[in-house]
């Protein structure tokens, strides 16, 4: 009895598997969300929380002027800082502990290509960062409209009603913003980019400590390249500073996001308004980070003995 | 060893094409006056390392924010010199926050310098201090305007500085001109910008011009200091009678409807010094007209009271 599969037969088996499939992306995605999930990331919420309360009940009250500004500055820094970290330290256990249990060998050994199992991971990462911002989105909004109230009533009796009435009607055009909700997009579009680099370097790392702390170390160095740019663009500065102090600012240019570009919440919280085309530009460059880390984590990824 | 090749050479491509995107977008956002936050050397040093590495973190404005409460603690135990070096720092980690500016201002120019005039014997030394302060509330302001060149709050806090601490009005004046131009300002500033104008020697007919256009503009600008301004003008540069403000409220005393704003008016010009006949006498119909009670009546000085009075 022949064994043999038809030419048609096996044209269709071929064409079956395509070379990436979001059916099977998706199936990642959702299991690295369920894990992580699982191993109860969002207990940082309670940390926020607490900040969110710590700061109404203590920071805002003991500044001796503009509370609402204070309470804006450290909820949306909280929030800056919590996304980043939770994207590193979620980003960087994924490809360990899937080697650690034997499950990354499994999910390989089945038709499913290397590059559809860091699609699927950093998606993942992806909607844990989207439920935390958004959850910790909601919890700032709550704490700043009561900041907001509180703010307006002080107003009115401290204040002469012409002086009262200017500053009310700015507070209430320049609290909840659409700029406010752009820089929130904002937040979560960098933490999405600290997990793509992270992802990108836990590709060749061989210990999750070695992929967080450089993880930590290029973002803080990506708040740094504005001054490397300044001084590979300006002659004089250029001409200051010695040799090799030169080249590793070069370097440092071209190798290290520039994370400045990414911190925008600083002037929304003090009621600058940002056009939609700065925002655009900001999300095309974010895009462009995230798909430039995942190619390159998966040439790390693609070649590299398991 | 290929694939990490590969995979540096992917990111070395990519460092250079986004190097020029990178450089044109952080130029346009400075040009929107977005980031203009600088971590320099000296910020360094002042934040401390653990405040520094927290604002690159993006924690930028919380440390602001708190190095701005360790200032309000400095505040109390009057502290000047330190609470400057926490001003400087928090307006240099949050440029774009009026308030820094105008409440470090604030402190220098009104209550630094308070402090000095009521705790330094010496009058030459205390001149000498006082100055100081100003000088330095006016730094602060300067520097704001630059980082914020649309707020109207600093340019106002300006004008106040000159007016009250350096009785530069020709500064006062040009500071309140700024400050009406910028968006959401109050419209006090404008008049004030008029009456600090008046008070320059030498530029009396372009204050009394700037005067009388707020003057024709509404009655909602007839106020006491409006009049007292003009009137003073009116004696300085000898207006010709016909052309002087109590002809146009005393005609507007003629108007039907308009009588309560004129004798609004009248008032005024009589507080404000004015002894036409015409006026007292507009004023006085009016009072008897409505029945205004003696003692609510617009009071004369002794020495100008006539035998009606």
């Amino acid at each position: 009895m022949s064994t043999e599969i038809s030419a048609p037969a096996a044209a269709a088996h071929a064409s079956a598997h395509k070379l990436f499939s979001l059916r099977r992306t998706w199936a990642i995605a959702s299991n690295t969300f369920r894990d992580l999930v699982r191993q109860k990331v969002f207990y940082f919420m309670l940390v926020f929380a607490l900040i969110l309360i710590g700061v109404s009940l203590t920071l805002a009250s003991i500044s001796f002027q503009g509370q609402l500004q204070t309470v804006m500055d450290v909820c949306l820094g909280a929030m800056s800082v919590f996304t980043m970290l939770l994207a590193v330290l979620a980003t960087a256990m994924l490809l360990p502990k899937d080697m650690e249990d034997r499950t990354l060998y499994t999910i390989l050994a089945k038709p499913v290509s290397r590059f559809e199992y860091l699609v699927g991971k950093l998606a993942g990462v992806t909607m844990i960062l989207l439920v935390a911002t958004l959850l910790m989105t909601a919890a700032f909004l709550v704490v700043l409209h009561f900041w907001q109230g509180r703010e307006i009533e002080n107003l009115q009796i401290t204040e002469p009603a012409e002086r009262a009435a200017a500053t009310i009607k700015l507070i209430k055009s320049g609290t909840f913003t659409p700029t406010l909700f752009g820089g929130i997009g904002v937040i979560f579009l960098r933490s999405v980019v600290c997990a793509a680099l992270t992802l990108m370097l836990s590709c060749f790392a061989t210990s999750w400590l070695f992929t967080v702390i450089v993880s930590l170390m290029v973002i803080l160095a990506g708040h740094l390249v504005p001054i490397a740019r300044s001084v590979w663009q300006g002659p004089v500065g250029a001409a200051e500073a010695p040799f090799h102090i030169a080249i590793l600012l070069r370097l440092i240019t071209v190798f290290v996001p520039d994370m400045q570009l990414f911190n925008v919440v600083d002037d929304i919280a003090v009621g600058m308004t940002i056009e939609a085309d700065v925002f655009l530009r900001i999300a095309g460059l974010g895009a462009g980070y995230v798909l430039v880390y995942l190619f390159v984590g998966w040439l790390f990824f693609a070649w590299r003995e398991l | 060893m290929r694939g990490r090749i590969l995979g540096i050479l992917v990111l070395l491509a990519w460092g250079i094409a986004k190097f020029s995107f990178e450089a044109r977008l952080e130029q346009h956002m400075e040009n929107t006056r977005l980031g203009g936050f600088k971590p320099t050397a000296s910020l360094r040093q002042q934040a401390g390392q653990a405040g520094f590495i927290a604002a690159l973190g993006g924690l930028r404005s919380a440390v602001a924010d708190l190095l701005w409460i360790r200032a309000y603690t400095a505040w109390r135990d009057v502290q000047y010199g330190r609470m400057k070096l926490l001003f400087d720092t928090c307006t240099a980690m949050q440029p774009r926050r009026v308030l820094f500016w105008d409440i470090s201002a604030w402190h220098m120019a009104w209550n630094g310098a308070a402090h000095v005039q009521n705790h330094e014997p010496d009058p030459v030394v205390r001149k000498a201090e006082m100055r100081k302060f100003f000088m330095a509330g006016k730094d602060f302001l300067q520097r704001g305007i630059e980082s914020n060149p649309d707020s109207w709050e600093l340019y106002e806090r300006l004008g106040a500085l000159y007016k009250d601490k350096l009785k530069d009005f020709e500064n006062a004046s040009k500071a309140y001109d700024e400050a009406s131009k910028r968006p959401g300002h109050l419209k006090y500033t404008r008049r004030f910008a008029a009456y600090y104008l008046a008070e320059v020697p030498g530029r009396e007919r372009e204050a009394y011009e700037r005067l009388m256009a707020l003057f024709n503009e509404s009655e909602h600008e007839w106020l006491l200091t409006l009049f007292r301004h003009i009137q003073n003008l009116e004696a300085k540069l000898d207006i010709p009678d016909a052309q002087r403000i109590w002809h146009t409220v005393v005609k507007l005393a003629e108007t039907p409807g308009k009588e309560g704003s004129a004798y609004a008016g009248l008032t005024d010009l009589i507080k404000t010094g004015s002894r036409e006949p015409a006026v007292i006498d507009a004023a006085r119909a009016y009072e008897q007209k409505m029945d205004i009670p003696a003692e609510r009546r617009v009071k004369l000085p002794v020495q100008d009271k006539r035998p009606s009075d």
